[in-house]
């Protein structure tokens, strides 16, 4: 039996996801947008705050990322190649034993994702990280 | 007071001596026809720890030849550098003389004629050898597997890896890390696992749902050696379920997760450490960044991407080995850990080959018994070949133009696709092609080849995808496969440009016409990762396709044009 159309159509739609590589650029203004209305147009820096994610998601349609905080009282999530930008906004209470935040998101093709922490002296800090979502194939 | 840089660079001047004695001499030795096991083995035992390391078997019990790859191009920072030297460029880099076994071994050119000369290389029987005389030399020495070693045979494959278990159980390793493994299914690699004598390391092998360390699979293992704690540390593919297919073990999670190896670095050492060693299947140019990203790492006995360097790569204090592939070689690294910390090393990449290494009887028994249920079916001689039959390349090989052609006739296609694997022996001129031949260049769990349209917009987004697996310029990004090999399909790929913008001048050899966007190809191909991917087995359609021909002849083909190597 052949593959059925089903079957291609499944795999077009990765296919559909990955052709969203080149493309980030047209969303990127939108998550800009969003960081500067988190910040208030603040200049944003770095610091402690660090983010973790995969270089390649295993799967884009849920990809672990942890974001630590020290310092913080609040993390918006972005994820700059997304149709929606925003992922989340996490508030730290004075009570959190750590302020860290781990969670799965959905990324509709290669593209940055981006953490800005807004810190208890009013401050902002901002990491990101690239993650690569690939249609595979061919290890060694 | 001597620092810690001095020691290792009086550790590479010992290595090097080592490495001209060893390989200096050979040329001379082989045209007097007196290339000996003692002088393979050579070697002046150094320190109070031995380490040994192989890696990529790809379940090659026997002898087999192996051809170096002429096309390995590197990217970014990479580019120029070993391993992306081949041919009279490596030879002439590490003072090789053209036609000496090194040369034979080590790199590409007049491989066919060298063959003749020079014989088979790897069998794990003289892989016995070569380690019983190491551990004769140094009892205590660490037998480290780097992966990929229960994947690739005809007998491998239709006993899920028992086989190589069995074989290499008989070799007695200390440690191992994975790849291929996981395509025997998550079930039969727990099976597997927990049946092994030794640890199953692997700080990259995570539980899926909880994103936690998978408990199968230890970060590490603590030896003590020569007086000294040494600490091994595995790393797995990184790329498990992308350049594989996950659905075949959707419990695992893997990525290269360097800050939770840092921490591991740093648990080792914080209970004693002396030496931190990481048994990895990384791939080299990752292998090389990882180095200078993770501090404490010592040794890197790096594998996946099947490259041999007869002298270790060192990146700020770490060391870097990769030891080939298929059996062809065994490292030897010999450390001397003093004082909490390594002050040097002496290393030997040994070369086995076949004719001049003398087989352990015992594991030669073993490896015959495990064949021997299979032996007739697959010992069957299926047609002949006029041409070198190889595979290593970044962008085609001899094996992947006659799979592309046994998929363009066989099925019926306009354009056949075949994975960049790195896996697969050679054949050379006039050898006979048997069933087992076909099984070395096919074997996988999911070798079902398909038959679909794609058009030509897709065609261009897949060569785009697994371009950039390989070429983009970040090693963190590269899966460590070669590009897709491709059959009615000619195309130029300028390597250095970004992803999308790599591949141009797509067109039908068939037809000579450029590839219309808009049009749907018949597309044969194999090794989907895509689940319930259905059609025959490839080794099927490749085996009806050399019956047809007879004796195959392959010329090798120049449809793939390169830019900015």
């Amino acid at each position: 039996m052949e593959l059925t159309r089903r079957n291609m159509l499944a795999i077009s739609s990765g296919a559909l996801v990955a052709s969203g590589l080149g493309a980030i650029p047209a969303f990127a203004a939108t998550a800009e947008d969003m960081i500067a209305e988190f910040t208030g147009g603040a200049a944003v820096g770095e610091g402690e705050l660090s983010l973790t994610a995969p270089e390649i998601a295993e799967n884009g349609n849920t990809v672990p990322i942890e974001v630590s905080a020290p310092g913080a009282v609040a993390v918006a999530i972005y994820a700059d190649g997304n149709p929606t930008p925003a992922v989340a906004t996490v508030k730290f209470g004075k009570l959190n034993p750590s302020n860290t935040v781990s969670t799965r998101i959905r990324l509709a093709g290669t593209q940055n994702v981006v953490a800005v922490a807004q810190m208890e002296d009013g401050s902002f800090q901002q990491a990101s990280a690239a993650v690569k979502v690939t249609i595979g194939g061919c290890g060694g | 007071m001597i620092s810690r840089r001095d020691f290792l660079q009086v550790g590479m001047a010992a290595s090097a001596l080592v490495g001209a004695s060893g390989f200096g001499n050979w040329a001379k030795l082989a045209a007097q026809q007196t290339l000996t096991q003692d002088q393979l083995l050579e070697f002046e035992t150094f320190g109070n720890v031995s380490l040994i390391h192989v890696t990529d078997i790809h379940a090659q019990l026997k002898p087999i030849y192996f051809r170096e790859p002429s096309v390995n191009i590197g990217v970014g920072e990479n580019r120029g550098k070993v391993p992306h030297v081949t041919g009279a460029d490596f030879r002439k880099l590490y003072g090789i003389d053209d036609g000496s076994p090194s040369h034979y071994a080590l790199s590409s050119g007049d491989f066919s004629s060298l063959a003749q000369g020079y014989g088979k290389v790897g069998g794990l029987d003289r892989v016995a050898t070569v380690i019983k005389a190491i551990r004769a030399d140094r009892p205590d020495a660490l037998l480290l597997d780097g992966g990929d070693t229960w994947h690739g045979s005809y007998t491998c494959y239709h006993t899920e890896g028992q086989d190589m278990v069995n074989v290499m159980n008989a070799l007695q390793p200390d440690a191992m890390t994975f790849h291929w493994e996981f395509t025997l299914g998550s079930e039969r690699v727990q099976e597997l696992v927990e049946s092994l004598p030794f640890a199953a390391l692997g700080q990259n092998i995570f539980d899926a749902e909880w994103d936690e360390p998978a408990e199968l699979f230890p970060p590490y293992e603590m030896f003590e050696r020569g007086g000294s704690k040494i600490a091994v540390i595995g790393q797995a593919f990184p790329y498990m379920p992308i350049a594989n297919p996950g659905w075949m073990f959707p419990e695992y999670a893997f990525g290269l997760r360097d800050e939770n190896l840092q921490a591991v670095v740093d648990e080792v050492r914080a209970a004693g450490a002396e030496c931190v060693v990481l048994l990895s299947h990384n791939g080299f140019d990752v292998d090389k960044k990882m180095a200078s990203v993770v501090s404490g790492i010592d040794v890197v006995l790096s594998g996946h991407t099947h490259d041999a360097l007869p002298e270790p790569v060192i990146v700020g204090q770490t060391i870097i080995l990769p030891s080939g592939s298929n059996g062809k070689f065994v490292s030897r690294v010999d450390l001397d850990i003093r004082d909490g910390r390594m002050m040097g090393y002496r290393t030997k990449l040994i070369p086995i080959f076949s004719d001049v290494i003398e087989p352990d009887a015992e594991v030669a028994a073993l490896i015959d018994e495990q064949r021997a249920p299979y032996e007739a079916a697959m010992s069957e001689v299926v047609g002949q070949t006029d041409s070198l039959l190889y595979r290593r390349g970044n962008f085609n090989g001899t094996w992947d133009d006659l799979i592309c052609d046994a998929l363009l006739t066989e099925r019926e296609a306009e354009i056949a696709l075949s994975p960049g694997v790195r896996w697969g022996p050679s054949l050379i001129p006039g050898q006979d092609i048997t069933v087992e031949d076909i099984w070395n260049a096919t074997s996988m769990t999911y070798g079902q080849a398909y038959r679909t349209e794609m058009t030509g917009e897709f065609l261009k987004v897949v060569l785009e995808d697994v371009a950039d697996n390989i070429f983009n310029p970040d090693p963190y990004y590269q899966q460590g496969g070669d590009m897709v090999r491709t059959g009615g399909l000619g195309y130029t790929i300028d390597v250095n440009k970004p992803q999308g913008e790599r591949i141009s001048d797509m067109t039908l050899l068939g037809t000579g016409e450029a590839i219309d966007p808009a049009r749907s190809y018949v597309v044969a191909g194999w090794a989907s990762v895509n689940e319930n991917t259905e059609g025959p087995q490839i080794w099927d359609v490749v085996e009806s396709h050399i019956r047809k021909q007879g004796t195959v002849t392959v010329t090798p083909q120049d449809s793939v044009k390169v830019l900015g190597a």
